[in-house]
């Protein structure tokens, strides 16, 4: 595991959020007043299953420190079964990245319904305070798009 | 074998269930041998192979030659009727123009492990029971033909045919492999020595898309990294990150339909063990979604299609294997 | 013959990257040899040759050529190129010694392509002459002397000792600049180890493939051949054949945005790939026959006919042993000649 050299390193965070659950969940933290760190850069998707694992790389590529995925609990997918079609891709992917020695923490799956802007909240702050901990992406960087 | 190979392709031609065949054409040397067509009986008695090096797995060509005009012979190994099977199940081949012959395959060989061993000038090759004889330029070597076996053939999952018309010998069983002991081996590394190891290995990569042109599951009519508009499209690895994200992708474009053929890695001119990434989902989609073989069957769904409310969550990835 | 005792490989290795980067070719650890930057350690391999070819030293797979940022209204033109090294490439085989000639042809006729002749201009090339060709060897059939390699410097070995022979004024520098471990030697030996070379070599099994049939004028006789179905429909559309290939040269410019400016960079191409030379108006060649065909016309039709008959193939057998269905040039060449 990588040790963070940098104390102020601020990890940039990529959150897809299916519309119908977590993105609504991230707008009811916000007008509850929650706070979760300005890391986190949200994508709205129709849904969990909108997520190609491409997606997850490309975020890793153009620069993100982590990536998480929300969606809405299984049972409640807003077209019955996207969320378990994600849920088993990614379980996939994820086990994949982990073959290739990225770290396991730098991917997440959290299940977030549009009621739960605490859990919103907390699960962003959490995920970033862990990213926090690897430092930077350097396993699974395109050094081209790297700031100089 | 090869004998009565051409014989039975001879009298299918002859009494007119097939037009054509598909099987493998003589090279140049010993071991150089292509897919091809054959029209007649004088070009089968002419080029017609099947030997130790006739490794191709001939099913993907069934995709273009089934929607041609009357039915085609072909010859499949175990490995290759799965891949095939497959190929039916996503209705990328018409069934009805393949005329299907089944073919016993004891093991392929690998010609780059017998040059490994410095051997070179090769002008011919014989099998005495499990003995080449290898004639050079430099004089007569001996080698034995289980150390000379193709990496994939060591770990052969099944001498089963899942779909033939007509059986050449007997057909074999669904073998108990220990096909998946590398990628245990993997799993049981750190972190960064799986990152060490994947990083040596994937940085060998020309990006010459053998492994994807080859693979019988690849089958899409433009791949999404040729395809200008994906954003992702390269000729070239420019990048380390795109060495991870074409083998990452091209892997899980393919799971839950790769048939484990080993294609790949016999292809790859760099030598990287592609089929481990491919054997990792596999083994992943055994251990948390249950037994699954791709083309054992047309009927069942493949488990990237399908799901159960009790699946596993994605941070079981956290319970397994070393950090 | 200037010479030196084969113990001394790694005093000479040392003694040239004192001052430049020195490439050889070393066992990795599949066993196959690769140019590797030598360093303490490193073994020079006695393979035939390299998995890839050396046209990588002056013609890269990938080469980053301009960037350009955005500032406000204006574009920012960045030259990327970097003050380039000098360097060695000791133990080049005569056929990848011959292909550098061949993409001179191209890159160094005007419009001179200034990336690549900055490199040639920055590389010594070593030779090595083979003492023990491969079934798949076919140099012969170009004019290409196994046991003469040619480049800056050539050496020739009898297992022993090893010969020098300068023959550029690059080369004669280079021969300058190692003549502390340097002596003159009898070159007897290593004249009956090439006379056993050139046996061999003749008995080859493709010692009797020529080019005889082929050259610039004969685009009518092949262009529509009717071999060319059979002989490409078992092609995968790879570029296996083209990335081992030691004299193909074809490149493609690419852009890629790092969300904060644009690098424009060149990657190699290859004819048998569905979006080569694809343009605004869609693809010039639909099928794989005609990628494929493009390929072997320009080896044998198209680059003799601009390059004074010369063919763009030097017979190093890369992809003979590398083509995953076993089609290649010699095939091609067989079933296309018209006697």
């Amino acid at each position: 595991m990588q040790v963070n050299e940098n104390k102020d390193f601020e990890p940039v965070i990529v959150a897809f959020c299916c519309n119908w659950c977590s993105y609504a969940g991230a707008d009811l933290s916000g007008t509850n007043r929650l706070n979760y760190p300005a890391n986190v850069k949200i994508i709205r998707v129709p849904c969990s299953c909108r997520v190609n694992p491409m997606f997850i790389l490309r975020a890793f590529q153009k620069g993100a420190d982590g990536v998480i995925l929300c969606g809405c609990h299984p049972g409640d997918c807003h077209y019955t079964s996207g969320n378990y079609y994600a849920r088993r891709r990614m379980t996939l992917l994820f086990s994949m990245l982990d073959f290739l020695g990225i770290e396991r923490d730098r991917t997440r799956v959290e299940w977030v319904s549009a009621a739960e802007g605490a859990k919103f909240a907390a699960t962003m702050n959490e995920f970033v305070e862990s990213v926090k901990k690897l430092g930077k992406n350097r396993r699974l960087e395109d050094l081209r798009c790297r700031k100089q | 074998m090869q004998k009565a190979i051409i014989e039975k392709a001879k009298l299918l031609l002859a009494d007119g269930t097939v037009n054509r065949v598909i099987g493998w054409k003589k090279g140049d040397f010993a071991y150089d041998s292509t897919p091809a067509v054959f029209n007649s009986a004088e070009e089968l008695d002419k080029d017609f192979v099947y030997d130790d090096f006739t490794a191709a797995n001939v099913s993907k060509y069934l995709i273009k030659e089934s929607q041609k005009e009357g039915r085609v012979l072909v010859f499949l190994k175990p490995c290759d009727t799965y891949s095939f099977n497959q190929l039916i199940k996503e209705h990328r081949i018409n069934r009805d123009n393949v005329y299907i012959v089944g073919i016993e395959c004891g093991g392929k060989l690998d010609i780059e492990k017998i040059k490994a061993k410095g051997i070179s000038g090769i002008q011919s090759i014989t099998n005495n029971d499990g003995t080449l004889t290898i004639e050079t330029l430099y004089g007569t070597e001996s080698v034995s033909a289980d150390d000379a076996m193709a990496e994939r053939c060591l770990t052969c999952k099944s001498k089963k045919h899942v779909v033939y018309d007509e059986l050449m010998g007997e057909d074999g069983d669904v073998l108990d492999s220990n096909r998946f002991d590398q990628v245990a081996e993997l799993e049981n590394m750190t972190a960064e020595e799986r990152y060490e190891f994947w990083r040596s290995q994937l940085s060998k990569c020309i990006r010459c898309n053998a492994c994807r042109n080859v693979c019988p599951a690849c089958s899409c009519e433009n791949c999404v990294f040729d395809n200008p508009n994906s954003g992702i499209a390269n000729k070239a690895p420019a990048d380390s990150f795109e060495e991870n994200m074409f083998h990452i992708i091209r892997a899980f474009h393919v799971a839950g339909r790769c048939t484990d053929c080993g294609e790949c890695s016999r292809v790859c001119p760099q030598n990287i063990p592609l089929h481990l990434l491919n054997r990792k989902f596999i083994k992943d989609i055994n251990e948390l979604y249950g037994e699954y073989q791709a083309g054992a069957d047309t009927e069942s769904r493949a488990p990237l299609t399908n799901y159960t409310q009790n699946d596993c969550e994605p941070s079981v990835v956290h319970e397994r294997g070393v950090e | 013959m200037l010479m030196m005792s084969m113990e001394k490989i790694d005093d000479l290795f040392a003694l040239i990257a004192e001052k430049q980067a020195l490439y050889i070719p070393a066992d990795n650890k599949d066993g196959a040899a690769e140019y590797t930057r030598w360093s303490e350690g490193v073994r020079y391999s006695s393979a035939l040759n390299t998995l890839r070819s050396a046209k990588d030293f002056f013609f890269p797979q990938t080469e980053n050529l301009v960037d350009f940022k955005m500032n406000g209204k204006n574009i920012e033109i960045i030259d990327t190129r970097k003050e380039a090294e000098d360097f060695v490439i000791f133990g080049v085989r005569a056929c990848d010694a011959k292909s550098f000639t061949i993409l001179d042809n191209v890159y160094l006729s005007e419009p001179v392509d200034t990336y690549y002749k900055t490199r040639r201009e920055h590389g010594t090339v070593v030779t090595m002459a083979c003492t023990k060709p491969a079934e798949t060897c076919f140099c012969g059939t170009f004019g290409i002397d196994a046991t003469q390699p040619g480049g800056d410097v050539e050496c020739a070995s009898d297992g022993k000792n090893i010969f020098f022979e300068a023959k550029t004024e690059k080369g004669k520098a280079f021969v300058e600049s190692i003549s502390s471990l340097l002596s003159e030697g009898d070159t007897s030996e290593v004249e009956k180890v090439k006379e056993n070379t050139k046996e061999i070599l003749a008995k080859l099994p493709l010692a009797n493939l020529t080019t005889d049939a082929f050259g610039g004028d004969k685009l009518k006789e092949y262009f529509d051949s009717d071999k060319w179905a059979g002989l490409s429909e078992s092609c995968l559309g790879c570029g296996t054949c083209t990335f081992v290939c030691p004299t193909c040269q074809c490149y493609d410019i690419k852009e890629f945005d790092t969300g904060h400016g644009i690098k424009r960079y060149r990657c190699w191409d290859s004819c048998m790939y569905s979006d080569f030379t694809k343009m605004a108006h869609g693809n010039p060649r639909l099928t794989q026959l005609e990628r494929f065909r493009q390929r072997f016309m320009h080896k044998l039709v198209y680059y003799p006919a601009n390059y004074d008959g010369e063919f763009s193939c030097v017979g190093c057998g890369r992809c003979l042993s590398k083509c995953p269905i076993s089609m290649n040039i010699v095939k091609v060449m067989k079933a296309l000649e018209v006697k």
